[in-house]
């Protein structure tokens, strides 16, 4: 087991960060936390990082206990913090070093983990880190956490206000890392990410609202998802909102995501009533459902 | 140690990529001595006076011609009665005026005793009362000279200044600047470049990393060692080199001193940082919790024994009267090590509890 | 329809160098009047410099930008009364109450008491925010700072309002929520300039304009989009786009 929580919570002043929260992470695993800002990830990122104390609960990673193994821990994972930005005055190469000598290894030491992140930015590693661009940033952050190979690495929202193109090529590295045998447990605000990861955490207020991988999930949704759409989308929502057994409507890219109350619901019956209030060219199909759409449901 | 090293190294990266930060560090200390010893001085040169001779005896005619002959004093003009004096302090052109009563010779010789008044512009209060004491002295001077001759009788004081007979205000202001200097860049640079850490995020990242607490400690206050010693040996040869500030003492002696003051200095910037989490915080309590007390009370600017009794208790924690007393006494005195040994003391003292306080406050995690 | 809508924000080959950087290189469009504006592009495309010289802040190297019938060059002050900002980085005063925000902003567009007063009420019951006034922005929840912040920025009844990803780091839901707000204030005829990193939400913008390396690359509406680029989704499209540049 490479990281093991058991029922940690951790209060803040007036806050409950963390609600009792368990969960374990195999070897080699790409787990995710998924939720939204305030949900208690990086509270939980800085509890198994030896960062925080819990108030109540153990855990343990990569077998070390983090309350009594603190020198240990630190020695053999690498953290990429949420707000981190490394040194904007040292240049890629200077922050990369830096990050090396103090874990005690060199570049040329572990060159073979970052090689395929590295040489993306390589070109560039004179430049001062302050005049990169998110996407080059964000590998060298990487670089940076991977540099002395540690068993377990936590990234703390790496691709939070990145571009599609970046986070795509990210995500497409951690899978890379994943094949080295290293456990990542990645947080992200982005519901579409998850589906990237081997299992995942859905977390909210400080509680862990279900485990398990990003398919199992979905399927494991019982109710019938309908996407709607019309010529009017913005007076769809309030039309549909005015729909007397709905259960929720969402806005869902070009569709409205739309669930009734009734299991007996009949397609045909919403179709009359859009038609009655001035919608034209109206479609209505059975949706898949999607991690977004489950933790809407939570 | 070679995690040290590298970190280190980046510290001067910090250091050398900062222009505008590294100009002011360097530039501040010669800038400041400059100001002080040149332009800002309880000295006084040329000072435009007024003389009212009622009298118009030898002896008045004397004195004046003393006075005329002194290069502290211009006699701007002889004025004739006392109704326009204020006049001429109104305009502003003079700053003060010696005032022969009538008979003034005749007073001398016969009562043995006679007046001349100084009346000076005292809205400068400082100038004041230094003209009134230069006119003094070199009244008393011509006295003296005479008195011998005469061989009268009477009390006479002969007052010698020791360690600085000329009464060079570069000799208080050398050591004053040295200390504010080793102060501002040791504490508040310190305290910031820390601070600076844990806005950047990177702090939870060398925390997380096997660098132990106490070496990033270092690390970050080692580069600050090396420039304040570089800033205490411009200050000391701009006092002995340009101002002929004279280094009576060993120069070990004050290079440890100094070395001393700097590490009090650094624990303090320490102390700070573990107090704050902001850089701007950090510079708000550097500011106003070390430069005012350092300039106010350390006896730099305002002679501690002129303090009300509560301010002169006070002034005892500031480090800086303590340092202060140490360099005068080692650059003008010259003295050794077992004068200034009680002063050594409390500084070592002051630093260990900065020390352990900052190690008390320091935290190994988070919150 | 389409023919007679008013141009709210005209683009002529606006151009924006920084030394020998060119961040924006000459672009031209235009935003009609009430229409929900996608701006997207990948980080250092070039966005937010282009939106600096459309909200008056930064001045263009070259070409010329009409914003509310305003040039954003020469008249910038009408431009910054006609329009209002949001933006993730920076939306109100965390140490001030949400009331003492609300009076501020109103009070720096120059708003009486009495509006400020009104608007004040208007807006707790449109956003359903309850007896809050008095808590400090800093205490509440992002989605909701968020929302209020939006709220704010329209307290001076702008024509355009420009929101640089307005709802980074929320929820799912809350996220929603906000672009029904979005609808709502469009439906008032409030022209919306919008940049995101979400590309569901750039589904839900009448037009889109994706720009990569400081030029406009495509401009139309999500639907043509997609069928010019031949997929399902505008994440695709994106995708599709960035990749062939590089």
């Amino acid at each position: 087991m490479s990281i093991s929580v058991k029922n940690i919570s951790k209060k803040y002043k007036t806050v409950q960060a963390l609600q009792n929260i368990t969960f374990e992470v195999q070897e080699g695993e790409l787990f995710g936390l998924i939720g939204p800002d305030g949900a208690g990830k990086t509270t939980l990122f800085r509890l198994l990082t030896t960062l925080l104390l819990p108030n109540e609960g153990s855990a343990t990673v990569a077998n070390y206990d983090v309350l009594k193994q603190v020198k240990e821990i630190r020695n053999s994972v690498g953290y990429m913090p949420g707000k981190f930005s490394l040194y904007q005055d040292l240049t890629i190469a200077e922050n990369l070093a830096f990050f090396a000598t103090i874990f005690g290894t060199t570049i040329e030491e572990n060159y073979d983990l970052i090689e395929d992140i590295y040489v993306q930015i390589e070109p560039f590693k004179n430049r001062r880190t302050g005049a990169l661009s998110g996407g080059m940033k964000q590998k060298l952050a990487l670089c940076c956490a991977l540099i002395h190979k540690p068993k377990v690495l936590f990234l703390d929202e790496p691709t939070t206000g990145v571009d599609p193109v970046s986070r795509k090529e990210f995500w497409e590295m951690l899978k890379r890392l994943k094949q080295k045998g290293i456990t990542i447990l990645v947080s992200t605000p982005y519901m579409d990410e998850a589906s990237l990861c081997d299992r995942i955490a859905l977390i909210q207020k400080g509680k862990i609202l279900k485990i398990d991988s990003p398919d199992a999930i979905v399927k494991a949704y019982e109710r019938t998802i309908y996407e709607v759409a019309t010529n009017q989308m913005h007076q769809l929502i309030l039309d549909l909102k005015e729909f007397p057994s709905q259960y929720s409507v969402y806005a869902f890219g070009e569709f409205m995501h739309y669930i009734d109350k009734n299991d007996t619901f009949e397609t045909e019956t919403l179709r009359a009533y859009l038609h009655k209030k001035g919608h034209q060219n109206i479609s209505i199909r059975k949706a898949t459902a999607t991690i977004e759409d489950v933790f809407m449901d939570l | 140690m070679k995690r040290f090293i590298g970190f280190i190294k980046k510290e001067f990266y910090h250091i050398f990529r900062d222009k505008r930060s590294l100009f002011i560090l360097f530039g501040m200390p010669v800038a400041q001595i400059l100001l002080f010893g040149f332009a800002i001085t309880n000295e006084i040169n040329n000072v435009d006076i007024a003389v009212l001779d009622y009298a118009k005896d030898v002896e008045s005619q004397k004195i004046i011609q003393k006075i005329k002959a002194s290069p502290y004093f211009h006699v701007e003009n002889e004025i004739l009665n006392e109704k326009v004096i204020e006049g001429e302090f109104k305009k502003g052109k003079i700053k003060a005026v010696l005032l022969f009563e009538k008979d003034f010779a005749k007073k001398l010789q016969t009562e043995k005793k006679a007046t001349v008044q100084v009346i000076t512009d005292a809205t400068e209060p400082n100038v004041a009362s230094t003209i009134a004491n230069y006119t003094q002295s070199i009244i008393q001077n011509y006295q003296n000279q005479k008195s011998t001759v005469q061989k009268s009788n009477g009390v006479i004081i002969q007052s010698r200044m020791l360690y600085n007979p000329e009464l060079k205000s570069v000799f208080n202001f050398v050591p004053g600047v040295m200390t504010v200097i080793l102060m501002l860049v040791s504490a508040m640079m310190t305290s910031i470049s820390i601070t600076r850490e844990k806005e950047l995020g990177t702090m939870e990242i060398l925390l997380v990393s096997p660098l132990k607490p106490f070496q990033v400690i270092l690390g970050k206050v080692f580069p600050y060692v090396f420039l304040s010693i570089i800033n205490a040996i411009v200050i000391v040869s701009m006092g002995y080199f340009i101002f002929g500030m004279p280094i009576n003492g060993s120069i070990f002696l004050l290079a440890f001193e100094s070395i001393l003051f700097i590490i009090t200095a650094l624990s303090l910037g320490i102390l700070i940082s573990t107090i704050s989490n902001t850089q701007q915080t950090a510079m708000m309590i550097s500011l106003m919790g070390l430069m005012l007390p350092v300039i106010i009370l350390s006896g730099f600017i305002f002679p501690i024994a002129s303090m009300p009794l509560p301010m002169q208790v006070i002034s005892n924690i500031i480090p800086a009267k303590w340092f202060i007393i140490i360099v005068k006494s080692i650059m003008l005195k010259g003295v050794g090590l077992e004068y200034i040994f009680k002063e050594t003391l409390i500084l070592i003292g002051m630093t260990l509890l900065f020390i352990g306080l900052s190690i008390k406050n320091y935290k190994t995690r988070l919150e | 329809m389409e023919s007679v809508q008013e141009k709210i924000i005209i683009v002529e080959n606006l151009t924006k160098q920084f030394g020998d950087f060119t961040a924006v290189k000459g672009i031209s469009f235009h935003v009609n009047k009430g229409e929900i504006f996608g701006f997207l592009g990948a980080n250092g495309a070039g966005k937010t410099t282009a939106m600096k010289m459309l909200i008056g802040i930064s001045n263009p190297t070259d070409g010329t930008a009409n914003v509310a019938g305003f040039d954003v060059h020469t008249q910038s002050e009408e431009v910054k009364r006609n329009i209002g900002y949001m933006s993730q980085k920076f939306s109100m005063y965390d140490d001030l109450t949400v009331q003492e925000n609300i009076t501020f902003f109103g009070g720096i567009y120059g708003l009486s008491r009495k509006q400020i007063k009104t608007k004040t009420e208007e807006l707790i019951a449109e956003l359903q925010l309850g007896n809050i006034t008095k808590t400090k922005v800093g205490d509440l929840p992002l989605g909701w700072k968020q929302k209020l912040a939006f709220s704010v920025a329209l307290l001076h009844e702008p024509k355009i309002v420009f929101l640089d990803e307005p709802t980074g780091g929320v929820d799912p839901i809350t996220r929603r929520q906000f672009w029904e707000l979005i609808y709502a204030e469009s439906n008032k005829g409030t022209t919306i300039f919008v940049t995101t990193h979400y590309m569901d939400e750039a589904e839900y913008c009448n037009r889109v304009s994706i720009m990569v390396d400081g030029v406009i690359e495509a401009l139309d509406t999500p639907k043509k989009l997609k069928e010019q680029f031949q997929v399902n989704s505008m994440n695709e499209v994106f995708l599709k786009l960035a990749r062939n540049i590089e």
